[in-house]
């Protein structure tokens, strides 16, 4: 179980989260909404400690997260695995050695030092490689695939941690609508047969709806709604969106900041 | 109406008038320049003695002599292989330092500042002056060149490399460092495969430049063909002159063409 307890992250002056306090069931999918500046990926990055809050607790499963260092802080951080919204897949290196990667925090410096990966691990990327369609690319370089296939093999990436918890941060903004669907259905997949949690911030409502457990609504750092998809009304997402949202799209401010550049249509109409 | 078009053009005048500093500083560097041509003694009587003498030198030059190709050809090997040895020590030695100078991959800030440091004074201080420090501290011979060429190199190249990975995609080194990749392992797995490319051209050129730079080394006794060739003029032997010459000529520009296809082959 994740227990955040009280957690604050300034940047200067800006309050990017104040004082939130959330727990977490194993297994659960929980997805956080809210405007873009909400807090929702600085909540997300310090669980794993890449953001340091500036004041506050997180809990894992009696470890108590926010003191962890050095190579305990690594241990850690080999078991909450992150998804990003640009991937951040080596670019040049191929498909399966950048799934091999997610190995990398259970190795000592020395051998990761040359990517040096055992039989047993190379049969699980295998098998992640298999699990996520993506056989056929095993030997291409990540920066020739598409949007979705990067991000599927960031997920591959992230099933060899055999992580305890999955912090996706934005998976699909990037995606178009049917990559967005096989992503969040991957997603859902290893949270049902795995039984591994999941935190995921998205940028639809349609999205949270569909694929969650419960959701966590965040407005100026703070949670402002916490239930289930259900629980969701007209009301609270009104409060979430602060009278910017427009029901099953909110991704203008998020996913299409910069207007004037070629049209994205296929972002701004998320799957339905 | 155009009176007013009279009174912008004389408020903005096309031609600023210089003040009186500007003034100052143009006339000493002017000054300086007359100054430097005359204190070097090139005059156009110099130049019109010299070119007839050139002439005569190129004369004297051909045909050139072929009679001590093999020691030539001997020496020029050393001097290739001195290029080579010293380049590869320099382009070594040149990786752990450029990660202590590249910003946001050195440990910190007083690190990679003494880091800096180092590579600037390596590059700064020219090549032939290392030769000669060299020559003092181990002898003469190719020994001292080999170091010179590693020193020059590591000025060169632990710069390029330094910029190529700060130049790297900060999102997978974010990503590996949230697997739990130690920070050696996020350079050697996100940042070292993303700036190979780079890494290459620079140690190509690296070659290029230590080719070149070697042939010269032998002037101040490091090794290699520079001596031959300082020997042939001191000897007004200018027909082998231009043999050691043309040879150098073939080498640089064979290292040269080679250096740009694998260049145009690996990238």
């Amino acid at each position: 179980m994740l227990v955040i307890d009280g957690v604050s992250r300034r940047f200067d002056t800006k309050t990017a989260v104040a004082n939130v306090s959330l727990r977490v069931e194993r297994g659960q999918f929980v997805g956080i909404i809210g405007r873009s500046g909400a807090g929702k990926s600085t909540l997300l990055r310090m669980i794993n400690r890449l953001v340091e809050p500036t004041s506050g607790q997180i809990m894992f499963d009696g470890i108590e997260v926010t003191k962890l260092r050095g190579s305990d802080l690594r241990a850690w951080r080999a078991r909450s695995a992150m998804i990003f919204q640009q991937f951040n897949l080596v670019p040049r290196l191929d498909v399966l050695t950048n799934i091999l990667l997610g190995r990398i925090g259970r190795h000592g410096t020395l051998p990761s030092l040359f990517m040096r990966f055992t039989d047993a691990e190379r049969a699980m990327a295998v098998e992640a490689l298999d699990r996520l369609d993506l056989m056929a690319a095993a030997f291409q370089r990540a920066e020739t695939l598409s949007g979705g296939q990067q991000q599927r093999v960031a997920i591959a990436r992230a099933l060899m941690q055999e992580p305890s918890i999955v912090l996706a941060d934005e998976p699909i903004a990037s995606l178009d609508p049917r990559n967005a669907e096989h992503v969040m259905s991957s997603l859902k997949a290893i949270n049902g047969e795995n039984g591994i949690t999941i935190l995921c911030s998205l940028h639809t409502l349609e999205a949270a709806r569909r694929y969650c457990d419960r959701i966590v609504g965040m407005a100026n750092g703070k949670v402002v709604f916490e239930g289930t998809p259900a629980d969701l009304t007209q009301a609270a997402v009104h409060e979430i969106y602060q009278g910017e949202e427009r029901e099953g799209d909110v991704s203008d401010d998020v996913a299409a900041p910069a207007g004037w550049l070629a049209p994205r249509p296929e972002v701004a109409s998320a799957p339905a | 109406m155009t009176s007013a078009r009279f009174a912008a053009a004389t408020r903005y005048p096309r031609f600023e008038q210089p003040s009186a500093l500007a003034f100052i500083l143009w006339v000493s560097a002017l000054a300086f320049i007359v100054w430097s041509l005359s204190t070097t003694g090139l005059s156009f009587d110099r130049l019109a003695r010299g070119i007839p003498a050139m002439g005569g030198i190129l004369e004297r030059m051909f045909p050139p002599d072929l009679d001590r190709l093999d020691r030539i050809l001997a020496s020029l090997l050393v001097t290739f292989q001195m290029a080579v040895g010293g380049c590869v020590l320099g382009l070594i030695l040149s990786f752990p330092l450029a990660i202590l100078a590249a910003d946001g991959i050195s440990p910190n800030s007083i690190v990679r500042v003494a880091a800096r440091g180092l590579i600037a004074l390596f590059r700064t201080v020219p090549d032939l002056v290392w030769a000669l420090f060299f020559v003092i501290a181990v002898g003469l011979g190719p020994a001292a060149g080999v170091l010179a060429i590693m020193v020059d190199t590591i000025g060169y190249a632990g710069r390029f490399f330094a910029e190529a990975m700060e130049e790297t995609d900060k999102g997978p080194r974010e990503a590996l460092a949230a697997i739990g990749a130690s920070r050696l392992g996020t350079i050697m797995s996100a940042v070292v495969p993303n700036a190979m490319p780079n890494f290459i051209a620079t140690s190509l050129f690296c070659v290029e430049k230590a080719t070149r730079a070697s042939v010269v080394l032998g002037l101040v006794g490091a090794g290699g063909i520079g001596i031959e060739l300082k020997v042939a003029f001191d000897l007004f032997d200018y027909a082998t002159a231009a043999t050691i010459i043309l040879v150098i000529f073939m080498l640089v520009i064979i290292v040269e063409q080679v250096g740009s296809t694998l260049r145009r082959q690996i990238i």
